[in-house]
């Protein structure tokens, strides 16, 4: 049982340490900066996930001592990753002409492009 | 009384739960004071939630989440093997617009959090009037498609959790 798991444990960090790995190459080789937001996902989710799973099976059944704190680091990480990933790419909307997006459904503006309370549009320029 | 004490009993219990996950152990002195925390947190906190998302089914939940697990997995094979196999010239990335058909905020912030956190598929922005959001996809050949499907995937099964 112990073998097993720590076997288990080394296989995920070596899957979770590739996946990290290639998550950075991608991120060195994509030009493109919208692209380059799709790298990082890469290596949040499999990578650290799997090197979290491998922590929980070592503390919980090689050292028998359960830990349960990689469960919370998954929480945040699945609550912050996304809004990160999101005012990046903002950022990126308010470099580029609006008219190279599709429009949505309904029309209208993309919200970072439309004007805010006070009537200018959100970049202030 | 007891709405008035637990305003949020879902919130109560995931603050209680989660100090429980801080302390990691399980004893009487971490579940009381996580009671307390639970108890104490969403009450002063209450001016901040003014509503309650209507939640129908914890099991639609959990179940949405092994799927989004699942798919993450799927997915991030497949960006890795795109990434490493082909010359950026030959990515096909593009952005879409997903119409929504959810309406509740908590629906669409999970929806978009699902399309970022799934490796390929990144939510951008969410349109002025809350009915569409600007999705990046890092390479698709048939952008309907992957429209489709995350609306199929994802959407139909929110709409279901949150009515």
């Amino acid at each position: 049982m112990t073998f097993a798991a720590e076997a288990l444990a080394a296989a995920l960090i070596l899957v979770g340490g590739a996946f990290l790995l290639l998550g950075s190459a991608a991120l060195a080789k994509l030009r493109d900066p919208l692209r380059r937001l799709h790298a990082p996902t890469l290596a949040v989710t499999v990578g650290l996930g799997a090197i979290l799973i491998a922590s929980m099976l070592e503390a919980g059944i090689v050292r028998a001592d359960p830990s349960w704190h990689e469960l919370a680091i998954v929480l945040f990480l699945f609550l912050t990753a996304p809004v990160s990933a999101q005012m990046i790419a903002k950022v990126h909307l308010m470099e580029i002409d609006p008219a190279t997006l599709p429009p949505p459904r309904e029309g209208g503006p993309w919200a970072s492009h439309a004007p805010d309370d006070e009537g200018e549009p959100e970049r202030g320029g | 009384m007891i709405a008035r004490l637990l305003p949020h009993p879902l919130l109560s219990l995931a603050v209680a739960a989660f100090w429980i996950v801080l302390e990691n152990r399980l004893s009487a002195g971490t579940v009381l004071l996580g009671a307390v925390l639970g108890i104490a947190l969403p009450l002063a906190t209450r001016a901040w939630w003014p509503d309650r998302p209507r939640l129908a089914g914890l099991p639609g939940l959990a179940a949405y989440a092994l799927i989004v697990l699942w798919d993450i997995l799927v997915s991030a094979a497949e960006v890795a093997w795109l990434v490493l196999t082909r010359p950026e010239a030959e990515l096909k990335s593009r952005f879409v617009t997903v119409p929504l058909a959810v309406t509740a905020p908590e629906a669409i912030a999970l929806l978009a959090s699902t399309i970022t956190m799934t490796p390929g598929t990144l939510s951008a922005d969410l349109s002025a009037d809350g009915r569409s959001l600007l999705v990046h996809v890092f390479h698709t050949d048939d952008p309907d498609a992957t429209v489709a499907a995350i609306k199929a995937r994802y959407e139909r099964r929110l709409l279901e959790i949150f009515p």
